[in-house]
Protein backbone atom coordinates (compact mmCIF):
# COMPACT_ATOMS: atom_id res chain seq x y z
CA UNK A 1 0.00 0.00 0.00
CA UNK A 2 1.01 3.63 -0.87
CA UNK A 3 1.21 6.44 1.59
CA UNK A 4 -0.97 9.69 1.03
CA UNK A 5 1.23 12.09 -0.88
CA UNK A 6 0.16 14.52 2.06
CA UNK A 7 1.92 15.35 5.35
CA UNK A 8 -1.29 17.28 6.41
CA UNK A 9 -4.65 17.53 5.35
CA UNK A 10 -5.45 20.85 4.39
CA UNK A 11 -8.33 20.45 1.90
CA UNK A 12 -9.48 17.99 -0.70
CA UNK A 13 -7.80 20.26 -3.72
CA UNK A 14 -4.09 18.80 -2.40
CA UNK A 15 -5.85 14.79 -2.54
CA UNK A 16 -5.33 13.10 -5.41
CA UNK A 17 -7.68 10.25 -6.69
CA UNK A 18 -5.14 7.45 -5.25
CA UNK A 19 -5.25 9.12 -1.82
CA UNK A 20 -8.64 9.41 -1.70
CA UNK A 21 -9.42 5.69 -2.32
CA UNK A 22 -6.84 4.74 -0.32
CA UNK A 23 -9.19 6.69 2.65
CA UNK A 24 -11.97 5.33 1.76
CA UNK A 25 -10.51 1.34 1.64
CA UNK A 26 -9.00 2.18 4.95
CA UNK A 27 -12.23 3.70 6.54
CA UNK A 28 -14.40 0.19 5.28
CA UNK A 29 -11.83 -1.38 7.38
CA UNK A 30 -12.42 1.08 10.78
CA UNK A 31 -16.18 1.20 10.12
CA UNK A 32 -15.93 -3.26 10.54
CA UNK A 33 -13.85 -1.44 13.84
CA UNK A 34 -16.61 0.61 15.00
CA UNK A 35 -19.56 -1.95 14.50
CA UNK A 36 -18.01 -5.02 16.95
CA UNK A 37 -18.41 -5.29 20.62
CA UNK A 38 -14.92 -3.67 21.37
CA UNK A 39 -14.56 -0.63 19.27
CA UNK A 40 -11.37 0.33 19.96
CA UNK A 41 -7.67 -0.67 17.97
CA UNK A 42 -4.32 0.43 19.27
CA UNK A 43 -2.70 1.27 16.57
CA UNK A 44 -1.76 5.21 17.97
CA UNK A 45 -1.00 3.97 21.23
CA UNK A 46 2.16 6.28 21.65
CA UNK A 47 0.33 9.39 19.57
CA UNK A 48 -0.76 12.16 21.16
CA UNK A 49 -3.74 14.72 19.67
CA UNK A 50 -4.83 18.06 20.22
CA UNK A 51 -8.22 19.20 19.21
CA UNK A 52 -8.16 23.02 18.60
CA UNK A 53 -11.82 24.89 18.45
CA UNK A 54 -11.60 28.24 17.73
CA UNK A 55 -15.43 28.24 16.47
CA UNK A 56 -18.35 26.30 17.47
CA UNK A 57 -18.87 22.62 16.66
CA UNK A 58 -20.66 19.85 17.75
CA UNK A 59 -20.74 17.07 15.32
CA UNK A 60 -17.59 17.69 14.20
CA UNK A 61 -15.37 17.83 17.60
CA UNK A 62 -17.28 14.65 18.98
CA UNK A 63 -16.28 12.70 15.96
CA UNK A 64 -12.67 13.69 15.86
CA UNK A 65 -12.61 12.91 19.26
CA UNK A 66 -14.26 9.79 19.04
CA UNK A 67 -12.13 8.99 16.06
CA UNK A 68 -8.98 9.58 18.06
CA UNK A 69 -10.22 7.36 20.87
CA UNK A 70 -11.24 4.29 18.71
CA UNK A 71 -7.20 4.55 17.25
CA UNK A 72 -5.95 4.75 21.32
CA UNK A 73 -4.20 8.12 20.94
CA UNK A 74 -4.01 10.81 23.48
CA UNK A 75 -6.26 13.44 23.13
CA UNK A 76 -6.10 17.25 24.44
CA UNK A 77 -9.42 19.44 23.58
CA UNK A 78 -8.95 23.21 23.76
CA UNK A 79 -11.67 25.90 22.42
CA UNK A 80 -11.47 29.27 22.13
CA UNK A 81 -14.13 30.33 24.74
CA UNK A 82 -13.24 30.38 27.88
CA UNK A 83 -9.41 30.26 26.69
CA UNK A 84 -6.12 33.05 26.65
CA UNK A 85 -7.15 33.67 23.18
CA UNK A 86 -9.24 36.20 24.54
CA UNK A 87 -5.88 38.05 26.17
CA UNK A 88 -5.05 38.53 23.19
CA UNK A 89 -2.35 35.52 22.14
CA UNK A 90 -1.63 34.85 18.30
CA UNK A 91 -2.65 31.61 16.40
CA UNK A 92 0.59 30.26 16.02
CA UNK A 93 1.68 30.90 20.14
CA UNK A 94 -1.42 29.45 20.99
CA UNK A 95 -1.12 26.37 19.20
CA UNK A 96 3.12 26.23 20.22
CA UNK A 97 2.69 26.58 23.74
CA UNK A 98 0.28 23.23 22.85
CA UNK A 99 2.96 21.53 20.92
CA UNK A 100 5.71 21.77 23.64
CA UNK A 101 3.68 19.67 25.60
CA UNK A 102 4.76 16.68 23.21
CA UNK A 103 1.64 16.79 20.68
CA UNK A 104 2.04 14.42 17.53
CA UNK A 105 -0.97 16.42 15.50
CA UNK A 106 -3.84 19.27 15.59
CA UNK A 107 -6.84 18.96 14.16
CA UNK A 108 -8.25 22.40 13.89
CA UNK A 109 -11.56 24.25 13.00
CA UNK A 110 -10.63 28.30 12.55
CA UNK A 111 -12.86 31.22 11.27
CA UNK A 112 -10.67 32.63 9.21
CA UNK A 113 -10.22 30.86 5.80
CA UNK A 114 -6.44 29.49 5.08
CA UNK A 115 -5.87 29.41 8.69
CA UNK A 116 -4.94 25.52 8.50
CA UNK A 117 -2.35 25.98 5.98
CA UNK A 118 -1.15 29.09 7.83
CA UNK A 119 -0.60 26.37 10.71
CA UNK A 120 1.10 23.84 8.34
CA UNK A 121 3.69 26.11 7.09
CA UNK A 122 4.66 27.12 11.14
CA UNK A 123 4.38 23.87 13.15
CA UNK A 124 5.95 21.06 13.16
CA UNK A 125 3.06 18.46 14.20
CA UNK A 126 0.15 17.02 11.27
CA UNK A 127 -2.57 19.59 11.25
CA UNK A 128 -5.77 18.25 10.02
CA UNK A 129 -8.00 20.99 8.89
CA UNK A 130 -11.37 20.44 10.79
CA UNK A 131 -12.90 23.61 8.94
CA UNK A 132 -11.34 26.73 8.04
CA UNK A 133 -13.79 29.77 8.05
CA UNK A 134 -15.30 29.50 3.96
CA UNK A 135 -12.52 28.23 2.66
CA UNK A 136 -12.30 23.82 2.98
CA UNK A 137 -13.90 20.62 5.31
CA UNK A 138 -12.05 17.80 3.82
CA UNK A 139 -13.29 15.21 6.17
CA UNK A 140 -16.82 16.73 5.77
CA UNK A 141 -16.20 16.30 1.63
CA UNK A 142 -14.53 12.37 2.51
CA UNK A 143 -17.52 11.23 4.49
CA UNK A 144 -20.10 12.92 2.33
CA UNK A 145 -18.27 11.43 -1.13
CA UNK A 146 -18.10 7.87 1.16
CA UNK A 147 -21.63 7.87 2.11
CA UNK A 148 -22.51 8.22 -1.46
CA UNK A 149 -19.83 5.56 -2.35
CA UNK A 150 -21.89 3.23 0.13
CA UNK A 151 -25.17 3.69 -0.47
CA UNK A 152 -25.38 3.68 -4.65
CA UNK A 153 -22.00 1.22 -4.82
CA UNK A 154 -20.05 4.19 -6.69
CA UNK A 155 -19.46 8.15 -7.14
CA UNK A 156 -18.02 7.74 -10.75
CA UNK A 157 -20.92 9.27 -13.07
CA UNK A 158 -23.30 9.96 -10.30
CA UNK A 159 -25.05 13.35 -10.34
CA UNK A 160 -25.01 15.67 -7.37
CA UNK A 161 -26.73 18.92 -6.62
CA UNK A 162 -25.25 21.16 -3.74
CA UNK A 163 -28.55 23.46 -2.28
CA UNK A 164 -28.31 26.35 0.03
CA UNK A 165 -25.71 28.86 0.73
CA UNK A 166 -22.96 27.83 -1.70
CA UNK A 167 -21.13 31.46 -1.24
CA UNK A 168 -20.35 31.02 2.55
CA UNK A 169 -19.90 26.81 2.38
CA UNK A 170 -16.78 25.24 2.88
CA UNK A 171 -18.84 22.11 2.66
CA UNK A 172 -19.93 22.76 -0.56
CA UNK A 173 -16.20 23.71 -1.93
CA UNK A 174 -15.03 21.06 -0.41
CA UNK A 175 -17.85 18.27 -1.72
CA UNK A 176 -17.31 19.76 -5.19
CA UNK A 177 -13.50 19.01 -5.55
CA UNK A 178 -13.80 15.77 -3.65
CA UNK A 179 -17.14 15.09 -6.05
CA UNK A 180 -15.40 16.15 -9.33
CA UNK A 181 -12.03 13.89 -8.11
CA UNK A 182 -13.99 11.04 -7.88
CA UNK A 183 -15.47 11.77 -11.33
CA UNK A 184 -19.45 13.30 -10.47
CA UNK A 185 -20.80 15.58 -12.23
CA UNK A 186 -22.04 18.68 -9.83
CA UNK A 187 -24.49 21.24 -10.04
CA UNK A 188 -25.28 24.29 -7.02
CA UNK A 189 -28.61 25.58 -6.73
CA UNK A 190 -29.85 28.20 -4.47
CA UNK A 191 -30.92 31.96 -4.93
CA UNK A 192 -28.12 34.52 -7.23
CA UNK A 193 -26.86 35.88 -4.61
CA UNK A 194 -25.98 32.88 -2.57
CA UNK A 195 -24.01 31.44 -5.62
CA UNK A 196 -20.53 32.82 -5.94
CA UNK A 197 -19.81 34.75 -9.29
CA UNK A 198 -17.46 32.88 -11.71
CA UNK A 199 -18.17 29.01 -9.83
CA UNK A 200 -19.00 27.65 -13.06
CA UNK A 201 -14.83 28.00 -13.46
CA UNK A 202 -14.59 25.16 -11.13
CA UNK A 203 -16.26 22.94 -14.15
CA UNK A 204 -20.42 22.76 -12.20
CA UNK A 205 -23.57 23.35 -13.47
CA UNK A 206 -25.65 26.30 -12.10
CA UNK A 207 -29.30 26.25 -11.25
CA UNK A 208 -31.78 29.29 -9.68
CA UNK A 209 -34.51 26.44 -9.91
CA UNK A 210 -34.69 23.31 -7.20
CA UNK A 211 -37.58 21.46 -9.27
CA UNK A 212 -35.31 21.73 -13.02
CA UNK A 213 -32.31 20.55 -10.24
CA UNK A 214 -33.82 17.68 -8.20
CA UNK A 215 -35.03 16.39 -11.73
CA UNK A 216 -31.64 16.48 -12.50
CA UNK A 217 -30.02 14.53 -9.82
CA UNK A 218 -29.29 11.64 -8.11
CA UNK A 219 -27.98 12.94 -5.46
CA UNK A 220 -29.40 16.04 -2.96
CA UNK A 221 -26.64 17.86 -0.62
CA UNK A 222 -29.14 20.04 1.31
CA UNK A 223 -27.35 22.85 3.37
CA UNK A 224 -27.83 25.23 6.60
CA UNK A 225 -27.76 29.28 5.40
CA UNK A 226 -25.34 30.31 7.60
CA UNK A 227 -26.26 33.09 8.94
CA UNK A 228 -23.53 33.85 11.02
CA UNK A 229 -21.45 34.60 8.57
CA UNK A 230 -24.48 36.78 6.63
CA UNK A 231 -22.94 40.52 7.11
CA UNK A 232 -25.78 42.03 4.56
CA UNK A 233 -29.16 40.32 3.66
CA UNK A 234 -29.15 37.83 0.90
CA UNK A 235 -33.01 37.08 0.56
CA UNK A 236 -35.77 38.72 1.73
CA UNK A 237 -36.70 36.70 4.31
CA UNK A 238 -36.21 32.66 5.33
CA UNK A 239 -40.17 31.97 4.59
CA UNK A 240 -39.27 32.69 1.05
CA UNK A 241 -36.19 30.76 0.89
CA UNK A 242 -37.86 28.01 2.49
CA UNK A 243 -40.56 28.42 -0.07
CA UNK A 244 -38.61 28.40 -3.20
CA UNK A 245 -35.26 26.32 -1.96
CA UNK A 246 -36.66 24.22 0.75
CA UNK A 247 -36.57 20.65 0.28
CA UNK A 248 -40.01 18.90 1.30
CA UNK A 249 -42.18 15.41 0.69
CA UNK A 250 -44.63 16.91 -1.44
CA UNK A 251 -41.63 18.25 -4.02
CA UNK A 252 -39.77 14.87 -3.10
CA UNK A 253 -42.23 12.37 -3.88
CA UNK A 254 -43.26 14.08 -7.38
CA UNK A 255 -40.17 13.85 -8.75
CA UNK A 256 -39.77 10.87 -11.78
CA UNK A 257 -36.78 8.70 -9.59
CA UNK A 258 -36.21 8.19 -5.93
CA UNK A 259 -32.56 10.62 -5.00
CA UNK A 260 -30.62 10.25 -2.00
CA UNK A 261 -31.06 13.17 0.49
CA UNK A 262 -28.14 14.43 2.79
CA UNK A 263 -27.22 16.93 4.74
CA UNK A 264 -24.27 18.24 6.67
CA UNK A 265 -25.58 19.22 9.78
CA UNK A 266 -26.55 20.95 11.67
CA UNK A 267 -30.41 20.97 10.41
CA UNK A 268 -32.74 23.96 10.39
CA UNK A 269 -35.74 21.77 10.09
CA UNK A 270 -38.41 23.50 8.35
CA UNK A 271 -35.65 25.87 6.67
CA UNK A 272 -33.90 24.24 4.03
CA UNK A 273 -35.33 21.24 4.78
CA UNK A 274 -38.29 19.50 6.19
CA UNK A 275 -38.34 17.64 8.71
CA UNK A 276 -40.06 14.65 7.21
CA UNK A 277 -37.60 14.51 4.40
CA UNK A 278 -34.89 14.85 7.54
CA UNK A 279 -36.57 11.75 8.83
CA UNK A 280 -37.48 9.85 6.02
CA UNK A 281 -35.58 6.45 4.28
CA UNK A 282 -34.14 8.61 1.40
CA UNK A 283 -32.61 10.63 4.04
CA UNK A 284 -28.78 9.25 4.76
CA UNK A 285 -28.10 12.32 7.25
CA UNK A 286 -27.28 9.54 10.39
CA UNK A 287 -25.43 7.40 7.98
CA UNK A 288 -23.48 10.29 7.25
CA UNK A 289 -22.54 11.18 11.12
CA UNK A 290 -21.30 7.13 11.33
CA UNK A 291 -19.27 7.46 8.48
CA UNK A 292 -17.96 10.40 9.84
CA UNK A 293 -16.14 8.99 12.65
CA UNK A 294 -14.43 6.30 10.53
CA UNK A 295 -13.43 8.52 7.58
CA UNK A 296 -11.63 10.71 10.30
CA UNK A 297 -9.99 7.51 11.60
CA UNK A 298 -8.88 6.28 8.40
CA UNK A 299 -7.13 10.36 7.61
CA UNK A 300 -5.69 10.47 11.25
CA UNK A 301 -4.55 6.59 10.93
CA UNK A 302 -2.64 7.10 6.99
CA UNK A 303 -1.44 10.53 8.86
CA UNK A 304 0.16 9.03 11.94
CA UNK A 305 1.26 6.36 9.79
CA UNK A 306 3.64 8.96 8.11
CA UNK A 307 5.27 10.59 11.39
CA UNK A 308 8.92 9.82 11.97
CA UNK A 309 9.37 8.05 15.18
CA UNK A 310 12.16 9.93 17.30
CA UNK B 1 22.68 -20.64 -2.69
CA UNK B 2 19.67 -22.40 -4.51
CA UNK B 3 15.79 -22.60 -3.41
CA UNK B 4 14.85 -25.72 -1.26
CA UNK B 5 12.04 -27.40 -1.84
CA UNK B 6 10.51 -28.33 1.71
CA UNK B 7 7.20 -29.63 0.76
CA UNK B 8 6.18 -31.05 -2.98
CA UNK B 9 2.34 -31.13 -3.68
CA UNK B 10 2.17 -34.80 -2.21
CA UNK B 11 3.87 -33.79 0.87
CA UNK B 12 1.79 -30.72 1.21
CA UNK B 13 -1.59 -32.66 0.73
CA UNK B 14 -0.24 -35.73 3.38
CA UNK B 15 0.21 -32.60 5.11
CA UNK B 16 -3.20 -30.73 5.15
CA UNK B 17 -4.60 -34.51 6.02
CA UNK B 18 -2.96 -34.98 9.14
CA UNK B 19 -3.58 -31.12 10.51
CA UNK B 20 -7.03 -32.42 9.64
CA UNK B 21 -6.81 -35.64 11.39
CA UNK B 22 -4.82 -33.80 14.39
CA UNK B 23 -7.51 -31.28 15.28
CA UNK B 24 -10.48 -34.06 14.65
CA UNK B 25 -8.81 -35.81 17.51
CA UNK B 26 -8.94 -32.91 19.88
CA UNK B 27 -12.47 -31.30 18.79
CA UNK B 28 -14.52 -34.30 17.90
CA UNK B 29 -17.42 -32.90 15.93
CA UNK B 30 -16.30 -29.29 16.23
CA UNK B 31 -19.81 -28.65 17.64
CA UNK B 32 -18.18 -25.85 19.98
CA UNK B 33 -15.30 -25.37 17.66
CA UNK B 34 -14.56 -22.73 14.95
CA UNK B 35 -11.33 -22.33 12.75
CA UNK B 36 -10.18 -18.33 12.06
CA UNK B 37 -7.29 -18.14 9.73
CA UNK B 38 -5.11 -14.52 9.98
CA UNK B 39 -5.43 -12.58 6.89
CA UNK B 40 -3.66 -12.46 4.29
CA UNK B 41 -1.86 -15.61 3.61
CA UNK B 42 -3.46 -17.73 6.42
CA UNK B 43 -6.29 -17.93 5.32
CA UNK B 44 -5.37 -20.15 2.17
CA UNK B 45 -4.17 -22.56 5.24
CA UNK B 46 -8.12 -22.21 6.41
CA UNK B 47 -9.61 -23.22 3.12
CA UNK B 48 -7.82 -26.26 2.26
CA UNK B 49 -8.24 -27.84 5.70
CA UNK B 50 -12.31 -26.38 5.83
CA UNK B 51 -12.65 -28.67 2.75
CA UNK B 52 -10.78 -31.01 3.79
CA UNK B 53 -12.64 -31.26 7.10
CA UNK B 54 -16.01 -31.21 5.42
CA UNK B 55 -15.55 -34.03 3.66
CA UNK B 56 -14.39 -36.06 6.65
CA UNK B 57 -16.88 -34.83 9.17
CA UNK B 58 -19.78 -34.76 6.30
CA UNK B 59 -20.93 -31.44 8.19
CA UNK B 60 -20.17 -27.81 7.61
CA UNK B 61 -17.47 -25.88 9.53
CA UNK B 62 -17.77 -22.23 11.16
CA UNK B 63 -14.80 -20.26 10.00
CA UNK B 64 -13.72 -16.61 9.55
CA UNK B 65 -11.23 -14.77 8.30
CA UNK B 66 -9.34 -12.28 11.24
CA UNK B 67 -7.46 -9.25 9.80
CA UNK B 68 -4.40 -7.72 12.37
CA UNK B 69 -3.62 -4.43 10.57
CA UNK B 70 -4.22 -2.17 13.13
CA UNK B 71 -3.34 -4.42 15.98
CA UNK B 72 0.34 -4.59 14.63
CA UNK B 73 3.30 -3.76 16.89
CA UNK B 74 5.35 -2.34 13.61
CA UNK B 75 2.76 0.70 13.35
CA UNK B 76 5.01 3.88 12.13
CA UNK B 77 8.27 1.28 11.88
CA UNK B 78 8.27 0.35 8.78
CA UNK B 79 8.54 2.45 5.30
CA UNK B 80 4.96 2.02 4.31
CA UNK B 81 1.55 0.81 6.21
CA UNK B 82 0.11 -2.56 5.36
CA UNK B 83 -2.45 -2.75 3.55
CA UNK B 84 -5.71 -3.84 5.57
CA UNK B 85 -7.81 -7.21 4.07
CA UNK B 86 -11.20 -7.63 5.52
CA UNK B 87 -12.41 -9.17 9.11
CA UNK B 88 -14.88 -11.45 8.31
CA UNK B 89 -16.48 -12.72 11.64
CA UNK B 90 -19.97 -13.52 11.59
CA UNK B 91 -20.81 -15.57 14.41
CA UNK B 92 -19.72 -14.81 18.29
CA UNK B 93 -16.95 -16.27 19.89
CA UNK B 94 -18.23 -16.30 23.36
CA UNK B 95 -16.88 -19.73 25.06
CA UNK B 96 -16.08 -21.34 21.87
CA UNK B 97 -12.95 -23.04 21.16
CA UNK B 98 -10.79 -21.23 18.26
CA UNK B 99 -8.08 -22.48 16.56
CA UNK B 100 -5.87 -19.33 14.60
CA UNK B 101 -4.65 -20.19 11.44
CA UNK B 102 -1.64 -19.40 9.72
CA UNK B 103 0.99 -20.14 7.38
CA UNK B 104 4.48 -19.77 9.14
CA UNK B 105 5.10 -19.00 12.57
CA UNK B 106 8.28 -17.17 12.35
CA UNK B 107 8.98 -13.81 15.18
CA UNK B 108 5.76 -14.97 17.08
CA UNK B 109 4.20 -11.24 16.40
CA UNK B 110 1.80 -11.74 14.02
CA UNK B 111 0.00 -14.23 16.52
CA UNK B 112 0.25 -12.11 19.86
CA UNK B 113 -1.49 -9.39 16.98
CA UNK B 114 -3.83 -11.57 16.13
CA UNK B 115 -4.82 -12.67 19.77
CA UNK B 116 -5.24 -8.88 20.71
CA UNK B 117 -7.35 -8.85 17.70
CA UNK B 118 -9.20 -11.93 18.45
CA UNK B 119 -9.89 -10.46 22.22
CA UNK B 120 -11.78 -7.60 20.72
CA UNK B 121 -14.48 -9.93 18.80
CA UNK B 122 -15.17 -11.58 22.87
CA UNK B 123 -14.09 -14.29 25.70
CA UNK B 124 -13.29 -17.61 23.89
CA UNK B 125 -12.91 -20.55 26.21
CA UNK B 126 -9.87 -21.56 24.69
CA UNK B 127 -7.50 -20.54 21.77
CA UNK B 128 -5.21 -22.47 20.04
CA UNK B 129 -2.76 -21.88 17.13
CA UNK B 130 -2.43 -23.89 13.96
CA UNK B 131 0.69 -23.54 11.49
CA UNK B 132 1.66 -24.87 8.19
CA UNK B 133 5.70 -24.15 8.66
CA UNK B 134 7.24 -23.32 12.07
CA UNK B 135 10.45 -21.52 12.02
CA UNK B 136 11.66 -22.93 15.44
CA UNK B 137 14.42 -20.65 17.37
CA UNK B 138 13.06 -17.83 15.38
CA UNK B 139 11.17 -16.29 18.12
CA UNK B 140 10.78 -13.01 19.61
CA UNK B 141 7.86 -13.94 22.17
CA UNK B 142 6.66 -16.64 24.11
CA UNK B 143 4.31 -18.31 21.34
CA UNK B 144 4.71 -21.49 20.26
CA UNK B 145 1.70 -23.85 17.76
CA UNK B 146 0.00 -26.03 19.06
CA UNK B 147 -0.51 -28.26 15.40
CA UNK B 148 2.28 -27.96 13.01
CA UNK B 149 2.64 -28.65 9.48
CA UNK B 150 6.37 -29.00 8.98
CA UNK B 151 8.62 -27.38 11.42
CA UNK B 152 11.87 -25.86 9.13
CA UNK B 153 15.22 -24.60 11.07
CA UNK B 154 16.07 -21.79 9.02
CA UNK B 155 18.59 -18.81 9.18
CA UNK B 156 17.06 -15.16 9.45
CA UNK B 157 18.44 -14.78 5.70
CA UNK B 158 16.18 -17.02 4.56
CA UNK B 159 12.55 -17.02 3.61
CA UNK B 160 9.64 -19.57 3.77
CA UNK B 161 7.12 -19.06 1.29
CA UNK B 162 4.09 -21.53 1.04
CA UNK B 163 2.51 -21.34 -2.15
CA UNK B 164 -1.11 -22.58 -3.46
CA UNK B 165 -2.80 -23.63 -6.23
CA UNK B 166 -4.92 -21.86 -6.46
CA UNK B 167 -2.81 -18.24 -6.70
CA UNK B 168 0.91 -19.73 -7.54
CA UNK B 169 -0.21 -22.44 -9.52
CA UNK B 170 0.84 -25.30 -7.54
CA UNK B 171 0.88 -26.67 -3.67
CA UNK B 172 4.36 -25.93 -2.25
CA UNK B 173 6.47 -24.98 0.14
CA UNK B 174 9.94 -23.50 -0.65
CA UNK B 175 13.06 -22.22 1.41
CA UNK B 176 14.08 -19.27 -0.51
CA UNK B 177 17.79 -17.30 -0.13
CA UNK B 178 17.21 -13.60 -0.51
CA UNK B 179 19.66 -10.95 1.06
CA UNK B 180 17.12 -9.21 3.25
CA UNK B 181 14.77 -12.21 4.39
CA UNK B 182 11.85 -11.92 6.35
CA UNK B 183 8.74 -14.25 7.48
Amino acid sequence: MDNLSVEHLIGIRDLTKADIDLIFSTADNFKQVINRPIKKVPSLRDITIANLFFENSTRTKLSFELAEKRLSADVINFSASGSSVSKGETLVDTVNNILSMKVDMVVMRHPNPGAAKFLSDRIGARVVNAGDGTHEHPTQALLDAFTIREKLGTVEGKKVVIVGDILHSRVALSNILCLQKLGAEVMVCGPTTLIPKHIDKLGVKVSHNLRHALEWCDVANMLRIQLERQDIKYFPSLREYSMLFGLNKEILDSLSKEIVVMHPGPINRGVEITSDVADSKQSVILQQVENGVAIRMAVIYLLAAKIERQ
Amino acid sequence: MENQVILNSKQFELTINRLCHQLIETHGDFSSTVLIGLQPRGIHVLKRLKSRLEIILGKEITCGNLDITFYRDDFRRREKPIIPSTTNINFSIENKNIVLIDDVLFTGRTIRSGLDALLAYGRPNRVELLTMIDRRFRRHLPIQADYVGKTVDSMISERVAVEWKEIEGEDKVLLLYTVEGNG
